[in-house]
């Protein structure tokens, strides 16, 4: 009994602490949606989104009031029906893209999104070039039988 | 009047740095023996007086010295000795005393072990780690003072950070530090080279175990990092592509260039300037590291210290390193050619792939941390780059890399051919294939394409790592494998498994956040998660509230866990300790959330399968690191002193 | 021979950026609302509940919002600054008073002073997310016809409001048909 009170009273003083610090990560134990795939869709997006107050955490994870308040508004618009980019867009559209964690697609990020496939283009070239002039050259096959294994070693 | 020491000694350190950097440079170029020498006597010096500063330091956080403003800052009479001594590290100032330590305990390292190498290389060698050591001392000294006096001194400290109470998160740092700085070694040895402008094949052999080392230790200070967010911050993720994880990260991929590159250059005298370049960039990567974590440019969980004035120190310094690094390649690297050659199929094609593959990697994680950075410097706004963005790119340059890998192992140098090679990885293939869809499809409750593949890639590593050793052990020659070959398969086979619980973690783990009341349940698959009881707890500087949380796995109860939420008195901060029960095959992980009314409170219960592999992975490629460091070939014996530059292959070493 | 250049010329690039960077502030976030329409809102008024306060309330002159809460202490050390900018008249003040408790608020505008005209109560947030608030305090300049000209994040003092927002100010008076 009194160890119920006081762990009532403790509860207390530690709300008080998260809230004055925010910096402790959340537990978003909201009811589930009934239907899975929303419940998936709505993990994802809280998953996508950066809270801005704790800025290196997801609003999923986050303790902030404005991630409780965004988590809230991202249900909301689930229920009504509204899609994924929907949802995103309106939180573009007061925050800006800092909010998306994954970068959008946009003339601004086509470096960035293509970058690493150009790169391995890049790299194949480069492979392909060096290769070729590296096989044009002499190579000593007589210095001994190259394919034993104890060569093989790193 | 002990602080004042510490300073001193610092001081007087800096004096030395500056005797060790230029004087061995100057007699390097001038051929003046006299100068040479004097710097492993400054070393030695400025060894002597940055560990005395450092237990000076030490010692003023065990004696609990509040007059110091950083004592007084991170510390608490209430600590327990082991957070006070780790508290010297635990912020920026006392952080780069810790970095500079550490270089010096390298630059005695490398003396030692380098006493047989040639004079003038070795005193190049020598200037170099000076020079490096000359900037950090006087970027702790103008900028970073750790002893600086609190007037008047506080009557007990503000506490170590909480999240830096923990024993894993004391050795990080050391662990992190000794890797990263440990490539300014061959970061020396490869200017050294440069500046001599010659040929020189052996500085490969030379290089190599060093490289390695740092390799070890980085890889060790990452997989630590990481196994403590996962315990400890109560969200049971393990990397979040965070900009100063991604600063640890790519030196390491670098470095894992490094170590590949440094095989060529030693075996058949190739790829000189390309190994050069690495060097030089492993330990630039080291250095932006440094500077992105304590300059406030990026926003970061981890940053140190956002204070532009330091940042514009470290840029001008990593300007000034760098920059002459660099130049200095531009100058002297088209020097360094060579005119051997080799066939399409052979291990010189599939390293330079691995080469080309790892750069891209780092370059991958470069452009995706700097992007927020360089757009709003473009004044294009403010853009994120979180995981989403990391994990999907990541792949692109890293799967290939992992499938040529299996092959690339078993080509021998010079020329091979497919069907030779062939022989070897068929079987292993096969394997790795049928056991990816067999635990994409039967596994849990199935993966998809992606993970299949992942799957598959694992066990082709893992199993292609295998077939060297399988060999020597079907001929019954195990113990002359060498040494490095060894290594190499020990290293490779972690790879394989670190992969292997990534993929299926990501892929397979269970989340499920639940508000319960004391005797309420909840259940991941086979595993009921009971919420027996609630109760306070006392720790030494912090109050707690413990959840009780038994484990059934089929009725059977298997595991009592207790997870905390704890308030720590002094910085009244609150901080999750997670409830973990650990096997090989799978963690299962309770976090305690907040109170919710109604006696309810949120928990968090996670069931992830394989995640020890992550950790254990890394573990066994810094072991596979460490054995192929032991290779007799690498010790640098007497004739290196004398050694001749030879033009073209390197010589074979018995 | 070139290509060994490149190297040294990504770097110089780099540095270029980093030096930009250190006098940019990555945490705090710009407003997209700027050159945009208000988004509109009608909130209860805090000193009676029965009348609305919102953005038809502060159409037909240039105005100032000032979002505020009595939780927080930014919002305190400023309030000298606003309590100035309302005396000297020239733009006036409202207030959102961000998921607050309108009691303590009212108490607090009557033992501070209140230099609002009016303000509207935002019990659950929604408005200040409409308007991209992530941390009180924040003000916006606004045009008479309701566009955001300006932002500012933080509290506000004396020489931010006389140098950055009363010029701005000014000049869309001016600009009014």
């Amino acid at each position: 009994m009194i160890r119920i009170l006081a762990a009532r009273i403790f509860a207390t003083i530690a709300i008080a602490g998260m809230l004055a610090s925010g910096a402790a990560f959340a537990i978003d134990s909201s009811e589930d949606f009934e239907d899975p795939r929303m419940q998936a869709r709505y993990e994802k997006l809280t998953a996508e989104l950066r809270c801005l107050v704790c800025q290196n955490q997801t609003i999923a994870d986050s303790n902030a009031g404005l991630a409780v308040d965004l988590r809230r508004e991202t249900r909301q618009m689930l229920l009504d029906g509204k899609t994924d980019d929907q949802i995103r867009t309106f939180m573009v559209e007061r925050y800006g893209n800092f909010v998306l964690y994954r970068p959008p697609v946009d003339s601004n990020t086509l470096l960035l999104w293509g970058a690493p496939a150009i790169l391995l283009l890049g790299g194949a070239i480069v492979a392909a070039v060096v290769i070729r002039r590296r096989a044009g050259m002499k190579f000593d096959d007589e210095e001994g039988d190259e394919l034993a294994h104890e060569e093989s070693n790193a | 009047m002990i602080p004042e020491l510490g300073q001193f000694a610092l001081i007087i350190a800096l004096c030395l740095a500056l005797v060790q950097g230029v004087m061995p440079l100057a007699g390097a170029q001038t051929r003046n023996r006299a100068w040479m020498a004097i710097g492993k006597p400054a070393a030695a010096g400025q060894f002597v007086f940055v560990l005395l500063s450092f237990l000076v330091l030490t010692w003023a956080f065990i004696q609990n010295d509040f007059s110091v403003t950083y004592v007084a800052s991170h510390s608490n009479s209430a600590l327990p000795l082991m957070y006070r001594i780790s508290a010297v590290w635990g912020a920026h100032e006392g952080s780069l005393l810790l970095w500079i330590l550490v270089l010096n305990i390298w630059i005695i390292s490398a003396i030692i072990g380098g006493r047989h190498l040639p004079e003038i290389f070795n005193a190049r060698v020598v200037g170099v780690l000076g020079l490096v050591s000359v900037g950090f001392l006087a970027f702790i000294l103008f900028t970073s003072n750790p002893f600086d006096r609190l007037i008047p001194a506080a009557m007990d400290g503000r506490d170590l950070n909480p999240l830096l109470q923990d024993p894993a998160l004391a050795i990080h740092p050391p662990m992190l530090y000794f890797g990263y700085v440990g490539f300014a070694v061959p970061f020396a040895f490869a200017i050294a080279v440069l500046l001599e402008g010659r040929q020189a094949t052996d500085w490969a052999r030379w290089a190599k175990p060093w490289a390695t080392m740092s390799w070890v230790f980085l890889t060790l200070g990452i997989a630590l990092g990481s196994w403590w967010a996962y315990y400890e911050l109560g969200w049971g993720g393990w990397w979040f592509w965070d900009p100063v994880e991604n600063a640890s990260f790519m030196p390491w991929l670098m470095g894992t260039a490094l170590i590949h590159s440094l095989s060529v250059t030693e075996k058949r005298g190739l790829f000189k300037s390309w190994t050069l370049l690495l060097a030089i960039s492993a330990f630039s990567l080291s250095l932006l590291g440094t500077f992105l974590v304590r300059s406030g440019v990026l926003v970061s969980v981890h940053a140190f210290a956002s204070d532009p004035e330091r940042g514009l120190f470290i840029l001008i310094f990593l300007c000034v390193v760098v920059g002459a690094a660099l130049t200095l390649y531009a100058w002297r690297a088209p020097r360094m050619t060579s005119d051997a050659g080799f066939a399409a199929f052979s291990r010189e094609s599939f390293l330079l792939a691995n080469n080309i593959l790892l750069v891209i990697a780092t370059f991958v994680v470069l452009i995706g941390t700097l992007f927020p950075l360089v757009m709003d410097a473009l004044g294009q706004g403010k853009y994120s780059v979180g995981p989403q963005y990391f994990a999907a790119v990541f792949i692109i340059p890293t799967l290939p890399m992992v499938l040529l890998l299996g092959v690339g192992m078993h080509t021998a140098w010079r020329r091979d051919n497919w069907n030779r090679v062939s022989r070897h990885v068929r079987i292993g293939a096969a394997l790795a294939l049928a056991l990816g869809i067999a635990i994409s499809l039967l596994a849990w409750d199935g993966g998809g394409v992606l993970s299949a593949i992942g799957v598959f890639a694992a066990f082709w590593v893992m199993i292609a790592s295998l077939v060297d050793p399988l060999a020597f052990l079907r001929k019954g020659q195990l113990r002359r494998m060498p040494l490095a070959l060894w290594g190499m398969s020990i290293a490779h086979f972690g790879l394989g498994v670190f992969i292997l619980g990534a993929v299926v973690t990501e892929t397979y783990s269970v989340e499920r956040d639940e508000a319960l009341r004391v005797g309420e349940s909840t259940s991941v698959g086979q595993f009921e998660f009971r919420f027996d009881d609630l109760r306070q707890v006392e720790g030494p500087n912090y109050t707690a509230v413990e959840a009780v949380i038994s484990i059934f796995d089929g009725g059977e109860e298997i595991a009592v866990l207790l997870p905390q939420k704890r308030v720590y008195r002094v910085q009244q901060s609150p901080m999750t300790e997670s409830g973990i029960d650990a096997r090989l095959g799978r963690d299962l992980y309770v976090a305690l959330g907040d109170p919710l009314g109604g006696n309810a409170w949120s928990l968090r219960v996670q069931y992830k399968p394989l995640v020890r592999l992550i950790w254990l992975g890394c573990i066994i490629m810094s072991i596979g690191g460490l054995v192929a460091v032991g290779d007799r070939r690498y010790r640098i014996a007497r004739q290196d002193a004398t050694a001749k530059i030879p033009a073209g292959t390197a010589r074979e070493t018995g | 021979m070139w290509r060994y250049f490149l190297p040294i010329a990504f770097f110089v690039l780099l540095v270029g950026f980093f030096l930009r960077g250190l006098s940019l502030d990555p945490s705090e976030i710009p407003s997209p609302l700027l050159g945009k329409p208000a988004p509109a809102f009608a909130l209860p008024s805090l000193d009676d509940p029965a009348k609305t306060v919102g953005t038809d309330t502060m159409k037909g002159e240039v105005a100032l919002l000032n979002v505020w809460g009595t939780w927080c202490a930014g919002c305190r050390q400023e309030h000298d600054t606003l309590m100035a900018i309302a005396a000297a008249g020239e733009v006036p003040i409202y207030g959102l008073n961000w998921k607050d408790d309108p009691d303590a608020a009212r108490q607090m505008l009557r033992q501070m002073g209140n230099p609002y005209v009016a303000n509207g109560v935002d019990a659950d947030g929604r408005v200040a997310i409409d308007w991209g608030v992530y941390g009180a305090p924040e003000t916006f300049l606004l045009a008479a016809d309701g566009t955001v000209i300006y932002k500012h994040i933080g509290p506000l003092n004396l020489g931010i409001w006389q140098q950055d927002i009363l010029p701005l100010a000014l000049q869309a008076r001016e600009q009014q048909p």
